[in-house]
């Protein structure tokens, strides 16, 4: 199958796919950036260097990358997303075997010219391999026991990997972005709801095994979930980061304390101000009022991929957008769950904002996906 | 294979509907986060600020500078003297080993002092100051200032820290200060926060630790921003504490260093009281200590050297030691008699040279005895059967209450350490105390300041003191708080009879004037300033029969701890009474040999704000006497050395 199906005559060609990009995204993706260029500047107190610089040159590399990307047909990329897929888990494996570990966890590899985290680009690449997946998938077999248990073992099985490095947080999010593939793609409720069945007794046996021979997760993990039920119980040890970070938060009142003005952050209370927790710092400097609008930039970024996917009838591109958009939001909302105290601190940046090569260089390119299937969208 | 159109638009309507059921959950999720951040910034904004806050904002003291003590001339005893120490930063030096080796070119710093310093740096935080060198010399700190850009991470600072320019002459007045410990801590009830400042210096002995709370002040705070890790950023509010009292006591500290001066090589006490008001002119106890080896942190040497003297210098024994008063003691028989009745002044006791009391014999010092002997007689010559036969009548009870109305076996309220209560026996106190009846033997003892009787020398000083005033004197230390005068230490009268009081006076005054009195060697000469007194030597040990009959060995030939207590009491001028005092030497044999003529010595210097004339003293001695005061007088620190407050 191929997009020879549609009309393709309708689809722009050469430079003036410039013009059809979605633009409302890329201000709404350079607005959140530069969001995250200020704070970069304001945690390193007033200085470039040494986050806010790079991070730049990054975003440009970024961006670039997303555009040239977008110039190239979709059907292209539904084409590759099997070897993608494939690449991705390759390097996890590798990490599993040469991967450096850093902050407790085996997350890295270095390509000689970037270190690269395999977990972020996994992120992409399984939205993409299931979006062709159910694009190829005649629509009657989509619910069908052994056309749904096929692509649970394309999300368990990087997740598995994932799982050992070990980083709960990814973890998370691909279970989350693929389950919520599947689900749009129209496997029907049942699965859904036997499955959220099982990972609530999952989670009622994680706990259960607690101290026990078959304890299911590491201690590190258990103790976050304690400080997340009742960070109180130990202000000074495990529980520090998030008090530290929601006296951060909510001292930030309506306006703020000033850019530059965050106690919190300038005096080093605040824990990884630069990357997991930088959503403290802007909600310190620039309180209630700087907080929600970044939330609002975010959602209205999904927002606009939503509208694109849903007036894209090419099925793939479809699933890839809402997939990415999906992914996208699990990130920013993840995360602000985690420094505002509603969810345990699991180790998942803001997307864009926080300091990090590989995420937003991952984002950049998903970004980049959505933009072509805007391009490429059948007319 | 072609898909068909009708599929197409299903397959599409469908995404459509799930991703509004998607849609809709991520809607609800961002309204969770919204109410979420809404709660905390708003409606708990107040509460996050002030942790915030808290968690910024240390409180650090600011200790303030002590009170002075002045003696009753302006002049500083215990002054407050800057201290010059170099401290380091290490984060600042770049190359410690490199930047210490430099300083170490510049001052002489103790090699010990060094290694500590530098396993301190490396243990504390790299922008923690951390002491290198204490108590440097100006020259020192010029030195260093001038080299500052080669010395990266080095400062010098300046604080204050206490000194006492009189060195020893005063050691047992002021006491000293010292770094507050864990034990002062949980000794003294004291919610003051700045005990919490690690080596904060507290006083430890003496007025110091007694006057504490005057001298202290109180302390002033510091608001400094801190960050994480506590490192100091900025300082946000600052307000000076309150310098402690400024205290005047009444010692004279030119007559205290003379008495001092005077007392060295005994182990003794004496004490000097003004008349006027009870004044405390000098309270010296030989031998003494520096207290300014206690502030810099006394080492272990000089530790053991003070506590294994056998004359213990740490004692204040002029106030903390407890003698039999001896003879001195009979002016208390004599008034209790006197006053009860019991004899008249001129009635006389035959003195055989002993007295048996219920088949105990009870010696006189003269062993053929004093014939018939009256008052006047008996204190001159210290005739000891004559007080035993008066105390038989006047019983112990009453000489208690007589010797407690003079001052002894009562606490004097003084701002010192371990002031002692002295002992004066009554029936009740050896019944409670001993569980035993009270002997008439024990009465014939207490009769010559023997026995269970126990006085200090400021208590006899106090003794003399009310005997030539007739007034309840009470000692007086502290002058002026703050500039405010303590109240005078002259009584009430006592409600004796002047007659008989007279005549204790004029016997006293025989004593030193009267050939035949017992310390007519210590005279002074001079009419106007002529001294009454009276001797004492209380035996610390009991001379058995045998002893007895082989003659009693002389206190030359025995072991230093076993001779006699000397002791002395006097006031002068006899017709018009200025000052008193008292003189105890342990162990220094006879009191008209040992103490009087201390005694008389410092009472010209009190009398005379000075050294007085050689006329002042009988022609036999005026050549010792010149040698000694030129000795004294180039002892004696000039008064100018002293400080005032940095």
């Amino acid at each position: 199958m191929s997009y020879l199906e549609y009309n393709t005559k309708y689809v722009p060609t050469g430079l003036r796919k410039l013009l059809y990009l979605n633009w409302p995204v890329i201000m709404l993706l350079t607005a959140v950036a530069c969001a995250g260029f200020l704070m970069l500047y304001s945690v390193a107190g007033g200085s470039p260097t040494p986050w806010m610089e790079p991070q730049m040159k990054r975003f440009v590399a970024g961006m670039v990358l997303m555009i040239i990307i977008a110039m190239v047909p979709i059907w292209f990329w539904r084409n590759m997303a099997g070897l993608a897929f494939g690449i991705s888990m390759l390097l996890l494996v590798a990490v599993e075997l040469f991967g450096e570990v850093g902050m407790g966890a085996q997350r890295w590899i270095n390509l000689g010219f970037m270190r690269l985290q395999p977990s972020e680009l996994t992120k992409i690449t399984l939205v993409m391999l299931l979006a062709a997946y159910y694009d190829w998938l005649p629509n009657t077999k989509t619910s069908r026991p052994l056309w749904v248990l096929l692509p649970v073992l394309f999300i368990l099985a990087p997740t598995a990997l994932v799982l050992r490095q070990p980083d709960l947080g990814t973890a998370i999010l691909l279970l989350a972005g693929g389950g919520t593939v599947m689900f749009l793609a129209g496997v029907h409720w049942a699965y859904f709801a036997t499955v959220i069945g099982a990972g609530v007794g999952g989670i009622v046996a994680v706990f259960q095994s607690r101290g026990t021979p078959w304890q299911l997760l590491k201690d590190y993990q258990y103790r976050r979930i304690d400080t997340f039920i009742d960070p109180s119980n130990d202000p000074l040890g495990a529980g520090y980061h998030i008090t530290q970070a929601k006296i951060a938060l909510g001292s930030g009142g309506w306006t703020g304390r000033g850019f530059m003005q965050g106690t919190q952050s300038r005096l080093n209370f605040l824990p990884e101000k630069h990357t997991d927790f930088i959503f403290t710092t802007l909600a310190e400097e620039f309180g209630f009022v700087g907080a929600f609008t970044l939330l609002a930039l975010y959602l209205l970024i999904v927002l606009f991929c939503v509208i694109s996917a849903v007036n894209n009838r090419d099925r793939f591109a479809a699933l890839l957008t809402l997939g990415i958009a999906m992914t996208f939001f699990l990130f920013f909302a993840v995360n602000m769950a985690m420094v505002t105290g509603l969810a345990p601190v699991v180790g998942v940046p803001l997307p864009l904002v926080s300091y990090g090569g590989s995420a937003m260089l991952v984002l950049l390119v998903a970004f980049g996906l959505v933009q072509s299937a805007h391009v490429h969208r059948p007319r | 294979m072609k898909r068909p159109p009708k599929d197409i638009i299903e397959s599409a309507r469908l995404i459509n509907r799930r991703a509004l059921v998607v849609g809709a959950a991520q809607l609800g999720i961002v309204g969770a986060l919204g109410w979420r951040l809404q709660s905390m910034q708003i409606e708990q904004a107040d509460q996050f600020r002030l942790l915030a806050e808290e968690n910024r904002i240390n409180i650090r003291l600011l200790p303030p500078a002590r009170g002075l003590i002045f003696d009753r001339n302006g002049i500083p005893i215990a002054a407050n003297e800057q201290n010059y120490r170099v401290v380091m930063v290490r984060e600042d030096a770049g190359d410690v080993g490199e930047v210490l080796a430099r300083l170490t070119e510049l001052v002489d710093i103790d090699p010990e002092n060094l290694t500590r310093a530098m396993e301190e740096m490396q243990r504390r935080s790299p922008f923690v100051p951390v002491t290198i060198a204490d108590r440097l010399s100006w020259d020192d700190v010029a030195r260093i200032n001038i080299n500052t850009p080669a010395l990266p991470g080095i400062q010098a600072e300046v604080g204050l820290s206490r000194v006492y320019p009189w060195g020893a002459d005063v050691a047992h007045v002021v006491g000293y200060v010292g770094p507050v410990s864990d034990y002062d801590l949980s000794r003294i009830d004291d919610q003051d926060p700045l005990l919490q400042i690690p080596k904060f210096q507290i006083g430890k002995a003496g007025a110091e630790n007694k006057l504490e709370h005057t001298l202290r002040g109180s302390a002033g705070t510091r608001q400094i921003e801190v960050n994480a890790v506590g490192r100091v950023m900025r300082e946000l509010d600052r307000q000076e504490g309150i310098p402690g009292k400024d205290v005047q006591l009444t010692l004279d500290s030119r007559l205290q260093s003379y008495v001092q001066a005077r007392l060295d090589g005994e182990s003794a006490g004496a004490v000097v009281i003004d008349l006027e008001n009870g004044d405390l002119r000098a309270i010296a106890s030989a031998p003494a200590f520096d207290p300014n080896l206690f502030v810099r942190g006394i080492s272990v040497k000089d530790w053991v050297g003070l506590n294994e003297d056998k004359y213990r210098p740490l004692a204040a024994k002029a106030v903390q030691g407890t003698y039999p008063p001896g003879s001195t003691f009979k002016m208390v028989t004599a008034l209790a008699a006197l006053e009860d009745g019991v004899i008249s002044a001129d009635e006389t006791v035959y003195c055989p040279g002993y007295t048996d009391v219920f088949g105990i014999r009870f010696h006189c010092w003269k062993s053929g005895g004093h014939g018939n002997i009256n008052l006047h007689e008996s204190l001159k010559q210290s005739c000891d059967c004559y007080y035993y036969e008066v105390a038989q009548r006047v019983g112990i009870d009453k000489m208690a209450i007589m010797a407690r109305k003079l001052g002894l076996g009562i606490k004097h309220d003084l701002p010192l350490s371990a002031v002692a209560a002295g002992l004066t026996p009554d029936k009740d106190w050896k019944a409670k105390v001993r569980g035993e009846d009270w002997r008439i033997g024990d009465t014939v003892n207490a009769s010559i300041g023997q026995g269970y009787v126990l006085a200090s020398p400021l208590q006899l000083a106090v003794m003399a003191a009310r005997i030539a005033t007739g007034r309840e004197v009470t000692p007086r230390l502290v002058r002026l708080i703050d500039g405010v005068e303590q109240p005078s230490g002259l009584g009430d009268s006592l409600g004796l009879n002047e007659n008989i009081l007279r005549r204790v006076r004029a016997s006293m005054n025989d004593v030193c004037n009267h050939r035949r009195g017992t310390a007519y060697s210590s005279r002074i000469m001079v009419d106007e300033y002529r001294m009454a007194g009276k001797t004492g030597t209380s035996q610390v040990r009991r001379i058995t029969p045998e002893e007895r009959a082989r003659g009693v060995i002389s206190n030359e030939d025995l072991p230093w701890e076993r001779r006699d207590h000397a002791l002395f009491v006097s006031f002068a001028p006899y017709d018009k009474p200025r000052f008193a005092l008292s003189v105890v030497v342990e162990h220094g044999g006879g009191g008209s040999a040992a103490a009087a003529p201390i005694a008389r010595d410092i009472m010209l210097q009190a009398l005379y704000g000075g050294p007085p004339p050689l006329d002042a003293y009988p022609v036999a001695v005026r050549d010792k006497i010149a040698a000694q005061q030129t000795r004294i007088e180039a002892r004696i620190p000039p008064g100018s050395k002293a400080q005032g407050r940095a």
